[in-house]
């Protein structure tokens, strides 16, 4: 793969955490440390891999996303205003009283969004609904879907991972957005999911175990997820929640509070910096 | 016409005879048997989903499988869908709107012997108080049949309520109209108007033919669809006739006779009793027994008509 290539994908998802910090600071209100960390494998997906169209947000062929921990919508948002479903300014509305850009991701009123959420382990059944009808219908579209690592604690994503694996879901892949933090802090402390890749498997997925921030391993996991059939793919991403703004790196309190003026404007100004150094490259 | 049987046989008569006619997909947690969306099944084997006993994640399913245009029909016990899956119809069907229909059977006391951990008396409550969802509770099969058919055809949710116990064929499959959110009135009457649905339709008629012989003449009407209300019909009823008594398979607490209740008090307020199970839980039984017990019965119906016109 091109360094060329990455380097683009580097300056995508720079621009997502951007758009991810505005949309929480005009807000004064949502998710910014497990918006950070997904958006290096938002920018993968929405700009190398999903057959996606923003000027046809409904296309029945089209790969669908369902990000299952929808509290991260301002990294969604970010990477759906990128890929031109809505103007970029949007975003800095986010949350506020006469904007579409809803708290959690709504599929009535945001074009791109194809899956409603925000209560978390809901996303990745719908998800599941989607693959399955695929199926049933002899459609070639994926389905992509983010869980947080938190999140796996509810009682229904295994019920979903149960069935994904027994109606042998292959077009599903769905990431572990592994950050080890959830709002109460380390995941392994406040009720333990581990390990996350050895229950996969027994509950009959493919499991690949990734570097979340680095661009070739995701990219090589979906390629190879691709080819694995029978069963659906979980791509198990080690992150850091908070990625690329220094202060709010592994973080539990960054997981849902605005930064004042003073850190947004420290915040992005390492944003920019980094983006300075990857449009020389 | 003599012939019993009940809405949960001809939910599953329905979603079998009308999968020829549309495509839709028929999801069960484990319950097909009872649920009878086995007879659905066995017809289209093929887009009929087992989804186990997880009916959080059923619901969920089906959300994501109407994102993709199908129509999805997902069916548990009242209990166990209404009940335990109820936040995931609320945001997963609910909020986003989506073309999902819930076969909820088993709905009420008329269960039976599996007693009050398997009776639902909370489901019209809580599912009419989601935005946008459509809750019917069919008296019959023919109406049970229709309304499978309109739900099909209605864009959005709908929560359809259906029995375990078989119940006589009220009406003429010839000439019977289901409308959406319209009642019907079964017979008229002038002293009062009992408003009833599901399986107390039936005690409704034979509360009207006990109150005949006394000389007291009563006004019967179906509401199946609970939401949205027709509220013309109530309205008229208590215009013309000065008294409502409402009847149902449900606690008194927000369902059938609360719906009427709002809708009385802000256009039309008139004297109203309501008959249902009274803030209880119902216990194990056989069904005529239980219905008997919690005073589901023609003549409880018929008594409450008689206090009701004193307060006119
Ligand atoms: C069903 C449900 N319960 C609780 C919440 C509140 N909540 C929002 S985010 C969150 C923690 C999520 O942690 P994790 O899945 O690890 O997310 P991430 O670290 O990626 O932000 C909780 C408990 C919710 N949205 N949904
Ligand atoms: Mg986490």
């Amino acid at each position: 793969m091109s360094n060329e290539k990455i380097n683009q994908l580097a300056i995508t998802a720079t621009k997502i955490r951007k758009h991810a910090l505005d949309a929480v600071y005009h807000a004064a209100s949502g998710h910014p440390g497990g918006s950070l960390s997904i958006a290096d494998i938002l920018s993968v997906l929405y700009f190398d891999v999903m057959n996606v169209d923003a000027n046809n947000p409904h296309d029945e062929n089209r790969d669908r996303f369902v990000l299952s921990k929808g509290h991260c919508s301002p990294g969604l948002y970010g990477a759906l205003a990128e890929k031109g479903y809505f103007p970029k300014e949007d975003v800095k509305n986010f949350r506020k009283i006469d904007s579409y850009l809803q708290g959690h991701p709504d599929m009535k009123g945001v074009p791109g969004v194809d899956m409603s959420t925000g209560s978390l382990g809901q996303g990745i059944s719908a998800a599941n609904g989607m693959a399955l009808t695929a199926k049933l219908y002899e459609k070639d579209f994926r389905v992509y879907a983010v869980l947080g690592d938190g999140e796996l604690q509810e009682g229904q994503v295994w019920e979903a991972a149960m069935f994904a694996a027994h109606y042998k879901l292959d077009n599903l892949i769905a990431f572990v957005d592994f950050n080890g933090l959830q709002i109460d802090g380390d995941i392994a402390k406040v009720m333990s999911p581990l390990p996350i890749d050895e229950k996969f498997k027994a509950f009959g997925w493919n499991v690949i175990v990734i570097d979340g921030h680095n661009y070739q391993q995701i990219m090589d996991a979906i390629a190879s997820a691709k080819e694995t059939k029978g069963k659906p793919s979980l791509i198990m991403a080690k992150t850091v929640k908070g990625k690329g703004v220094s202060f709010m790196e592994n973080e539990a309190g960054w997981h849902g509070s605005a930064p004042n003026k003073e850190q947004y404007e420290q915040a992005i100004s390492e944003l920019d910096a980094l983006l300075s150094k990857l449009e020389v490259e | 016409m003599a012939d019993k049987i009940a809405t949960r046989e001809a939910y599953g008569m329905a979603l079998a005879e009308f999968g020829d006619k549309y495509d839709i997909v028929v999801l069960d947690a484990d319950l097909s048997k009872s649920t009878k969306t086995e007879t659905y099944k066995k017809k289209f084997p093929n887009k009929f989903i087992n989804m186990g006993i997880a009916e959080g994640n059923m619901m969920s399913t089906a959300a994501g499988i109407a994102t993709c245009g199908k129509v999805v029909f997902a069916s548990s016990f009242a209990m166990f869908a209404a009940g335990r899956a109820f936040e995931q119809i609320r945001n997963s069907i609910g909020y986003p709107g989506l073309n999902v229909k819930i076969g909820a059977t088993h709905a009420g006391l008329s269960v039976g012997e599996d007693g009050a951990s398997h009776q639902c008396i909370e489901d019209i409550s809580i599912m009419r108080t989601i935005p946008g969802m459509v809750v019917i509770s069919p008296a019959d099969a023919v109406e049970t049949r229709c309304a499978v058919e309109a739900a099909i055809k209605h864009k959005g949710p709908v929560y359809l309520r259906l029995g375990r116990l078989s119940v006589p064929v009220l009406y003429d499959a010839a000439t019977y109209q289901f409308e959406l959110g319209k009642g019907i009135q079964i017979s008229d009457g002038t002293d009062a108007t009992i408003i009833a649905n599901g399986l107390m339709v039936h005690e409704a008629v034979a509360a009207k033919q006990l109150l005949d012989k006394e000389g007291i003449s009563v006004r019967v009407i179906d509401i199946h669809t609970i939401k949205p209300i027709d509220k013309d019909i109530i309205i008229k009823a208590a215009k013309e006739t000065g008294a409502i008594v409402t009847a149902e398979e449900h606690n008194v607490i927000g369902g059938l006779g609360s719906a009427v209740a709002e809708v009385l008090v802000e256009n039309c307020p008139v004297p109203m009793k309501r008959v249902g199970v009274e803030d209880k839980f119902g216990k194990s039984g056989k069904p005529e027994a239980l219905l008997r017990e919690y005073g589901l019965t023609a003549e409880n119906i018929a008594g409450k008509v008689k206090e009701i016109i004193k307060m006119k």
